[in-house]
């Protein structure tokens, strides 16, 4: 995909604010859409916002580093939150987070030099029925072992 | 409508589509098309069917025939054998496990004869895996919304508040507040807005039955809050879903637009003065959320920081209004209620707990994934029946009920009822109804630190005792896992744990420390151990094992 | 009012239906430990130190948030309670930095006074490892230190709720929660107006004044330098606290000899160019009254307010008063008039103004602050530096005499000394606009209607048929409303009073700690008392004032006024840093 057509798909921060400001409350919806633009919420974004549905900028980011969703820095392309609740721990994920950690070369916290993945820690997912498992953006991944997420990850 | 000669229902729950089960569905479609079988053999993709760790799983009426572990290879042993020719096809049958994990017995028996369903009783479930959740036509097929219709044309609201009440049904998400006396508070205070909050924050690891039920039966949800809404005179719902569940959002408000279409939500409700709209909101990643009030704030565009209480939601909840907030199995309840009454529902499970508990099996267990049983079963019949045992003959060790947030009970327990009132009486909870069973190969200290982690990631920081004290019981948890610890800092953590409990000011804090505190009580040794620089279990990689060791 | 029975530690009391557990106890003289809470915030149930037994609950309550029902029975005092207590103290304590000998608050904690009360006698958890935020020095007023920060979020709630400022907010989650300004950047490159309304409620030294204290002892030393000092009008009224005197008492006269025995060459007082203000903003309203200038008019004097407008309401700058302050009027006329009229070289003399006010100090470092030629005023202190002075120095406040200010510059009336309070701005505008239009004496010059705590006050003056209407506001979140009104068309105003703090500057962000409510009531009260005891109550009756236009400024508005005593405004919008980005 090229960047242009990214560009025409991507909403419109001001048509988003603008479709949001009227409702009370709906600063996480807000950010939620607003976050698809850049992949994280800029300074300038935050402020806009603020201005938008006229609160504080300092609140903006109260809110925006609060709920784990949400980027106030950018990340890499891909990612990748690895669960680390008890359902997937005993099912052997420290092996899964270990063969992550050696393929990409980065912890948890970090993104990859060529900006593609950024490794991080979630809380469940859900998704224990398939444990250990991994979400790669939007795609959840289970019944990893260190193989099979070292598989998964080269067809990135 | 056309008639079928069978149906087959493709789990496409999220554990069975991560195996592969779209793929399958659309060769199992190309392979009936090819076939010519499209007008005798419906194809429906449905919610969870249960048995996650065996899937891809379907299902084929009428003969009920569960098939499990599919590769593509065997859909096209199904479609000739089973749907050509009318023949099961015996080896590719799911089948309970034995916790002797010996050869495979018996034949293939009609699904309702397998133990794992045998002890099942699907309520709130009822719909799961058996309808197109996609399909409003089905769920009213099967006496979707008529509850509602009864409730809005023949009952009054406080009818319904009584009936509700007289089931004794209790709040699913895990506090098991009687949620009729929750209702009542609402419904006597005058207001000219209210609102019914439906709960789908889940996020207690190793909780998923929230979003099976809402991928799986949408309007049974929908269903159990209009009558709510029409109980306590909201006119307003709203559906608050954890920001990771992306098809549950999608499955809700597709529900939501059709039951808005058919006039089921909306203003003047099958012609009554009765209006009612939901709306769907969206978490961003906070497991505090899931605490009312918190969860409150959140919806206001705020931190999810829980608020001090009273006042309650019931009195002053979103934007000060009075406020129901319940869960999603709770309000997947209400509809069967009202359909059979308070004596039905009271007729399952114990006297002070009744109606069932969708349970969440995950840990060293051969049957991994959803059952619904009535309250009160014990917890060898979870783990030994329901369950299918513990794989590889290993040992039970404990199992943590209720979530990350539950106490761990070792094996003596193993007869006890599993419901709210007796788990809370040995500083356990039913909680969610998460069971993570973990077998004699772990060590406690180890589990403990994930435990004790996933606090340190979810408190919001609020209060003192939360903030501060979730991170120093991971630490000294560290310490013994690393030989560190010291004889007074056992202490030091049970008295942490003790004011946790007691002053923390929402539930996460206050749970935080249960798991720590019966483990503590449970496996005294095991923690001796590790004070002597032991780890019995071989897993803490700093300490020694404790025969090496002698 | 509806009364609930309760029992408190076997003790029956009776107190209305609403009222707190906190409240309860207080009442049979049990005073339960708090840390986050505070009397005039919201702030509620955060720090679980307040926690108490009810009978009957599952769990300990906050006795702060926690309204007490009729029957209810509370232990405040269990070994459930004093364990939880002390617990969730030493958790604040394991997560703060072990060096209260080198804190500004030290003996003035709240938190170290706790750990008195609540018996911690030993650190039990490990050392922490985490370091927080670094100290953020950027602004010219305050400093605010993470890694003090105890998190009761005080600061939050005054800065957001009572100055509808924002700058600050808790970001982060969990153990990693810090207040911090928007992008986790430094205050300076937000919209903070450093008012310091937030390090007078903070309970440790986590916010707190930039220390001018340093210059001022160097330049005392020096003996090249003529160190002069001018005292604001509401520090008469609280300096006599840091102290031990009680809250509304006038020493006046003590503050004077303090500042003497400190070794000041002359002790002046803002009140004279408070005086002098008033001649020139009187004018320059009757001026827009009369040529149809920009109205409302809005006075100037206050810097944190001045901060504000020209961040939140950039576009409205017209309105403000090109007055100076009288801290700046007073800077800029001790390094020219008073220069000339002792034959000192300007450069040699050093001024120090004494005010309640952390805003102060950002404004005698702005760049337009020099019309002397010099650094019109070279150091600001708060009344809280200046009492670390005269502890350090040794001077038994107390017992000092009472002396007299310096003439020239320490001459003023009972106009000036009422600046100090919300509304005294414009009762002296009043006194001497109302006497310059009618040519006739007031009968009674007291305008009670814009006086106390109340946020908006209005009032409407009958200038011999011209009616003035006039309102004053204190706070910014009360300076919001009535700009939101100015936006609006809905000012019917021609004069308005803005002070940036709660109170006007006797509840400035520079005052001694504790100031709540209550006592700002009494150091108002005392502010009145003061100008009821002085002889001349109208600024232009100040025979100093009237000798500085015969020989120096000539008159009211003129070449000179314009030059030393006026000034212009700044346009700088609510994200001051964005453009450098």
């Amino acid at each position: 995909m090229t960047v242009t057509s990214c560009n025409i798909q991507k909403p419109n921060l001001g048509e988003v604010i603008e479709k949001y400001k009227e409702f009370p409350g709906s600063l996480l919806d807000l950010l939620h859409e607003v976050q698809e633009i850049d992949g994280y919420l800029s300074r300038d974004v935050m402020q806009q916002i603020a201005e938008g549905l006229g609160i504080s900028e300092s609140k903006v980011y109260g809110v925006a580093t609060f709920y784990s969703l949400f980027k106030t820095a950018p990340t890499g392309q891909f990612i990748i939150r690895i669960c680390e609740s008890a359902p997937c721990h005993i099912r052997g994920a420290q092996e899964v987070l270990e063969a992550i950690e050696e393929t990409l070369g980065i912890k948890p916290g970090e993104t990859t030099l060529d900006g593609k993945f950024t490794l991080e820690f979630t809380s469940c997912l859900g998704l224990c029925g398939v444990a250990p498992a991994i979400m790669i953006n939007d795609q959840v991944y289970g019944n990893l072992t260190s193989d099979r997420v070292k598989e998964v990850l080269l067809n990135f | 409508m056309t008639i079928y000669r069978s149906h087959v229902l493709v789990c496409g729950g999220t554990p069975c589509v991560l195996k592969g089960a779209r793929t399958l569905k659309d060769l199992l479609l190309k392979e009936i098309e090819r076939y010519q079988l499209s007008d005798e053999i419906r194809v429906v993709e449905t919610g969870c069917l249960g048995p996650c760790d065996d899937g891809p799983v379907l299902i084929v009426y009428p003969e009920g025939a569960m098939y499990s572990k599919l590769k593509p290879t065997d859909i096209l042993k199904i479609v000739e054998h089973h749907l050509l020719k009318g023949r099961i096809v015996e080896e590719l049958v799911f089948r309970e496990r034995k916790s002797s994990a010996g050869a495979l017995q018996g034949s293939a028996v009609p699904l309702e004869q397998e133990k794992y369903l045998s002890l099942q009783k699907r309520v709130v479930l009822r719909n799961c895996g058996r309808i197109n959740p996609d399909s409003i036509d089905e769920y009213i097929a099967n006496n979707g919304y008529l509850a509602l219709g009864q409730a809005v044309t023949t009952l009054t609201s406080d009818q319904v508040v009584k009936i509700v009440a007289d089931s004794k049904l209790q709040g699913r998400g895990g506090a098991g507040f009687p949620t009729g006396l929750k209702w009542s508070f609402t419904a006597k205070t005058t207001s000219d807005q209210k609102y019914i909050i439906c709960n789908a924050d889940e996020g207690e690891p190793g909780t998923f039955k929230d979003r099976l039920i809402m991928e799986g039966d949408p309007h049974g949800i929908i269903e159990g809050m209009a009558i709510a809404g029409y109980a306590v005179g909201a006119s307003q719902g709203i559906i608050y879903i954890r920001g990771e569940y992306g098809l549950s959002i999608e499955r809700m408000k597709n529900a939501i637009k059709q039951a808005t279409d058919y006039g089921l939500l909306g203003k003047k409700i099958l012609g009554t003065e009765f209006n009612f709209e939901i709306d769907v909101r969206s978490g961003a990643g906070a497991y505090v959320c899931g605490e009312e009030t918190a969860l409150i704030e959140s919806l206001e565009g705020n931190r999810g920081e829980p608020r001090v209480k009273p006042p309650f939601p019931g009195i002053a909840g979103l934007w000060g209004k009075p406020t129901i907030v319940n869960n999603v199995e709770t309000l997947a309840n209400i509809a069967p209620i009202i359909l059979n009454g308070p004596e039905w529902f009271r007729s399952i499970g114990t006297e002070n707990c009744p109606g069932t508990k969708v349970f969440t099996m995950l840990g060293d267990i051969n049957n991994q994934g959803l059952v619904e049983v009535p309250m009160g079963i014990t917890l060898r019949e979870i783990v030994y029946e329901v369950g299918g045992g513990i794989p590889g003959g290993r040992g039970f060790k404990m199992a943590q009920t209720g979530g990350t947030s539950g106490g761990c009970l070792p094996s003596e327990f193993l007869d006890m009822p599993m419901d709210y009132d007796t788990l809370s009486k040995v500083g356990s909870a039913l909680g969610s109804g998460a069971m993570l069973i973990i077998d004699d190969t772990h060590c406690i200290v180890d589990v403990l630190k994930s435990f004790m982690k996933f606090f340190c990631h979810e408190s919001c920081g609020k209060c003192t005792p939360c903030r501060e004290g979730t991170t120093r019981l991971y630490e000294i948890v560290l310490a013994l896992s690393e030989g560190t610890a010291t004889d007074t800092e056992i202490q030091l953590l049970k008295e942490l744990s003790g004011a946790m409990q007691l002053s923390a000011l929402c539930g996460l804090g206050q749970s935080a420390p249960n798991s720590l505190l019966t483990c503590l009580n449970f496996f005294a040794d095991e923690f001796q151990a590790h004070l002597n620089g032991q780890c019995p279990s071989g897993i803490c990689k700093n300490l020694t094992i404790e025969s090496e060791a002698v | 009012m509806e009364m609930v029975k309760v029992t408190v530690d076997n003790q029956q009391v009776e107190v209305p239906k609403g009222s707190t557990i906190l409240e309860a106890a207080k009442k049979v003289g049990i005073k339960i430990p708090t840390l986050c809470y505070h009397e005039d915030l919201d702030v509620k149930a955060m720090c679980r130190i307040c926690v108490v037994e009810v009978v009957g609950a599952r769990t300990l309550q906050a006795a702060c948030s926690q309204p007490v029902s009729d029957g209810m029975v509370i232990i405040t005092n269990s070994p459930a309670v004093r364990r939880a207590r002390k617990i969730n103290l030493e958790l604040l304590l394991s997560n703060h930095p072990q060096d209260c000998l080198n804190c500004v608050r030290n003996q003035r904690c709240e938190l170290q006074s706790l750990a008195d009360q609540l018996g911690v006698q030993q650190q039990r958890f490990r050392p922490k490892t985490k370091t927080k935020s670094p100290r953020d020095e950027s602004t010219a007023a305050l400093i605010r230190d993470p890694e003090k920060c105890i998190l009761c979020r005080r600061c939050v709630e005054v800065c957001h709720q009572v100055q509808s400022v924002g700058a600050i907010s808790p970001a982060n989650r969990g153990i990693d929660t810090e207040i911090a300004p928007a992008g986790g950047v430094d205050l300076n490159d937000v919209a903070c107006v450093q008012c310091g309304q937030c390090s007078l409620v903070c309970p440790v030294g986590a916010i707190y004044e930039q220390d001018h204290t340093e210059r001022v002892w160097s330049a005392l030393a020096d003996s090249s330098k003529h160190v002069v000092v001018q005292t604001a009008p509401a520090i008469r009224v609280s300096i006599g606290e840091e102290f031990g005197l009680e809250p509304g008492q006038v020493s006046t006269g003590k503050l004077v000899a303090a500042l003497r025995r400190l070794g000041f060459a002359r002790v002046f007082d803002t009140d004279f160019t408070a005086d002098l203000t008033i001649i020139e903003e009187g004018h320059e309203l009757l001026e827009r009254l009369n040529k149809g200038g920009t109205l409302p008019m809005i006075t100037s004097c206050s810097p944190g307010w001045i901060k504000f407008i020209e961040h939140f309401y950039p576009e409205y700058l017209a309105h403000l008063s090109t007055c100076k302050s009288p801290q700046q009027m007073f800077g800029a006329l001790a390094k020219t008039y008073y220069a000339e009229k002792t034959g000192i070289d300007p450069k040699d003399i050093y001024v120090v103004s004494i005010m309640p006010c952390t805003a102060k100090k950002y404004e005698c470092g702005r760049p337009e602050m020099t019309d002397s030629g010099y650094a019109d005023v070279d150091a600001a202190l708060t009344t809280r530096e200046l009492a670390k002075m005269i502890r350090l120095a040794g001077i038994d406040f107390a017992s000092l005499p009472e002396e007299e200010y310096d003439a020239p510059l320490g001459i003023s009336t009972g106009a000036a000394v009422i600046f100090g309070a919300s509304g005294g701005v414009m009762e002296a505008a009043l006194r001497t606009v109302y006497e310059v239009v009618t040519e006739e004496t007031l009968a009674s010059v007291d305008f009670k209607a814009v006086r106390g705590l109340e946020g908006i006050k209005e009032a409407e003056v009958d200038l011999k048929g011209t009616k003035v209407k006039v309102a004053v506001a204190n706070g910014l979140g009360n300076a919001r409303k009535l700009m939101d009104l100015i936006k609006e068309g809905k000012a019917d105003y021609q004069f308005i009073e803005i002070m940036c703090c709660p109170g006007g500057c006797i509840g400035g962000g520079g005052q001694p700690i504790p100031t709540t409510n209550a006592i700002r009531e009494k150091r108002i009260k005392a502010i009145y008392d003061a100008d009821l005891g002085l002889p001349l109550r109208k600024s232009h009756e100040n025979p100093a004032v009237k000798t500085l236009y015969e020989e120096f400024l000539k008159k009211p508005l003129g070449e000179k006024s314009h030059h030393l005593l006026h000034t212009d405004y700044t346009k700088r919008g609510k994200y001051p840093e964005a453009a450098n980005r």
